[in-house]
């Protein structure tokens, strides 16, 4: 589902400037960069920090969603949701393999994310409330996943472009489905309306947060623009999110919760009221109300599966042994 | 101690006539998992009909140092190309 | 209305072990596994779909796949109680899966000359997804069975604690037997041997050994289930319950 801005990254690379103009060169004849290929620290660090995070979002995000799909109310929606958490984990999966290929194993990545030293989506620290938030994730914050992961198709990171070209072909079903449930509900009794509304009202704001801070804010922006891992700012895409969003909103007769939202004429677009910064970096250093029960509920599935893992390592073991020995 | 498993690449065919094309890789302790994992993981929208899974570990891999000294060299060999050569347009298609 | 009774007991197998592997949707042992069980899950839960909307429409009162799903108590429920023992861990998922499609497959291979023409559609698809998880379930069960010292124990309890729900699997109902003799659903009883083969095939290179059950564990068909289905069925139906004839 879901990429953030990147939280963190260090950007710093000490190769000479001869070596550094030579690549940026090639990134601004829209080369792709291969995994072998010489590429600046700075360039590495910046794409094994994002891609992880990336993927530790799919990850983390399999669970809030994980949360309804034994109580999802039919059978059809049953199996969607089924689908769409199992495809989080598909994405999850490819991205992590991307990372891989930059020198870094997906066991050291988990580690990273259970100890608490990688970072994630700050939007899956939310908890899920009813069966409505179903709909919002896959409406708000499959649709702002989308807007950052379109242009992340272009990266200029080839392997992480292939991973990310699959999970948008994948992805299209993700953002429909959601709109659909929220759909039907702002259509059904009024207690279904009121479900629909009180979920826009919790996940609208932390959606928005999505996209990173403002650009003013953004430390590491110009950089990974200049690199091309990146391909649109922040507030960009926060700007492409709001305008698509708010007549979808309109269509099902639900209120954006944000007083200070008016459609500005003169930049075409809609302006918002202000984002509570404080709450977003409150959420990504680990404290959002669900940061714990996640890190917890990945620590248990990560420590509870060790033995599984394990044994097909040992049985693999033997089965060599059993292969030279016949041989 | 995390013991690591081993990573795979997968390559799939999506028709009968077409070659297996590199879809992705993934994790699995022996050849076997491998196999359903990419089943599992890699196709799920009816990707395709055939699946070869190889160890990462068992591809040999051209150096991006030598890239220059392996492919540029043939970019002089024009004389290899159906374009190099002119033949009469009465002459038809050739 | 023994065929609709007879197609509700098995979509309700197929429904219920579909929801508990679900239920590991995000928790798996491994990354590959979150997206294998899914796949198990989502196929059954299909399965289950045709079955219940098949068994609708026979009745005739009506009822659509969500009433038949969600508006039943534990005592109509008619699954197998293997369908509907709790996950425990990986070892018993496995296993529980292994033992329900080596049933499954002979049973959809004989379904395909049913006199029914939607049953054979379910097992012209369901034969070929049973015979996918024979071979998941089934090369876990070998990894697990001779692979470290814990995974060989754990795999032992998995043997030790389902076997005594094997038999009801192969028992019918008045219901099903009404519907065999009719020709629409295949004989229970007659696939014990495939189903052996099966399971000592897998069994013997899993280093397990198929023990003999004291007492076979039987009622579900009955609707005299576990005290573990109530609460499943609890969380499935809370939210469909909660808003009588509301759309979802």
């Amino acid at each position: 589902m879901y990429s953030q801005g990147l939280i963190g990254a260090d950007n710093r690379t000490e190769e000479t400037p001869e070596f550094l103009a030579r690549f940026q060169k090639r990134i601004d004849a829209e080369e792709k960069i291969e995994p072998k290929d010489e590429m600046p620290e700075g360039y590495r660090r910046t794409l094994v920090r994002q891609i992880g995070q990336h993927a530790h979002s799919e990850i983390v995000g399999m669970l809030p969603e994980g949360n309804w799909i034994t109580r999802a109310p039919s059978l059809r929606r049953k199996a969607a949701l089924l689908a769409k958490v199992q495809d989080e984990g598909g994405h999850g999966l490819y991205l992590y393999s991307a990372a891989e290929t930059l020198g870094v194993s997906r066991e050291e990545m988990t580690e990273e994310l259970l100890s608490g030293k990688a970072k994630y989506s700050s939007i899956f620290n939310y908890p899920t409330l009813s069966w409505a938030d179903m709909g919002t994730i896959g409406w708000l914050v499959d649709g702002a996943a989308i807007m950052n992961q379109i242009p992340l198709c272009r990266c200029s990171f080839g392997p992480y472009a292939r991973a990310m070209i699959r999970v948008c072909k994948e992805e299209s079903f993700h953002q429909r489905q959601g709109y659909e449930i929220v759909m039907t509900l702002a259509q059904g009794t009024p207690e279904q309306k009121v479900m629909a509304q009180d979920s826009l009202n919790r996940w609208w704001w932390p959606s928005l947060m999505m996209f990173g801070p403002h650009d003013a804010d953004s430390q590491h922006s110009d950089q990974s623009m200049a690199w091309k891992i990146k391909r649109f700012t922040n507030d960009e895409l926060r700007q492409k999110f709001i305008d698509a969003t708010v007549p979808q909103a309109e269509y099902l007769g639900l209120t954006i919760p944000d007083p200070d939202l008016t459609w500005n004429e003169e930049k075409g677009g809609y302006d918002h009221g202000p984002i509570d910064w404080d709450e977003f970096w409150r959420v990504v250093k680990g404290h959002g109300p669900m940061a714990k029960d996640r890190i917890k509920a990945r620590k248990k599935a990560w420590d509870d599966g060790a033995w599984v893992r394990e044994a097909a390592l040992a049985h693999a073991e033997k089965r060599r042994a059993r292969k030279i020995a016949a041989e | 101690m995390t013991a690591t498993t081993p990573l795979w690449e997968v390559f799939i065919r999506p028709r009968n006539g077409l070659a297996h094309k590199h879809v992705g890789s993934l994790h699995a302790a022996d050849e076997v998992m491998a196999l359903q994992a990419a089943r599992d993981v890699y196709t799920r929208r009816g990707e395709g009909n055939s699946i070869w899974v190889v160890p990462s570990a068992a591809i040999t891999a051209s150096d991006p140092d030598q890239t220059a000294e392996n492919f540029e060299p043939t970019a002089d060999k024009i004389y290899r190309h159906p374009t190099f050569y002119e033949i009469p347009d009465e002459v038809g298609h050739m | 209305m023994a065929v609709f009774d007879a197609l509700l007991e098995l979509a309700d197998d197929h429904l219920i072990l579909g929801h508990r592997l679900s239920e590991w949707c995000g928790h798996a042992p491994m990354l590959e596994e979150d997206l294998a069980m899914p796949n198990m899950g989502l196929d059954l839960i299909g399965t289950a779909r045709t079955l219940y909307d098949h068994a609708g429409k026979l009745e005739g009162k009506g009822r659509s796949e969500d009433d038949l799903a969600y508006l039943r108590g534990e005592r109509e429920y008619r699954n197998c109680l293997l369908v509907e023992r709790p996950n425990e861990d990986f070892a018993h998922t496995m296993l529980r899966q292994f033992y329900f499609a080596a049933f499954m497959r002979p049973y959809w291979l004989a379904a395909l000359n049913s006199t029914d023409e939607v049953v054979r559609g379910v097992a012209g698809k369901a034969e070929k997804e049973m015979a996918y998880h024979i071979r998941h379930a089934g090369e876990w069960v070998i990894r697990l069975g001779d692979g470290t010292e814990e995974s060989a124990a754990r795999i032992r309890d998995a043997v030790e604690a389902l076997h005594i729900y094997v038999d009801e699997l192969f028992d019918s109902s008045d219901a099903a037997q009404e519907a065999e003799a009719a020709g629409l659903l295949p004989v229970r009883a007659d696939l014990r041997a495939t189903w052996d083969r099966t399971v000592a095939e897998v069994f013997a290179e899993a280093l397990l050994e198929q023990p003999t059950a004291a007492y076979a564990q039987r009622g579900g068909r009955q609707g005299i289930h576990n005290e573990t289905l109530g609460h499943l069925l609890a969380e499935m139906q809370v939210v469909h319950r909660a808003h009588p004839g509301a759309r979802w």
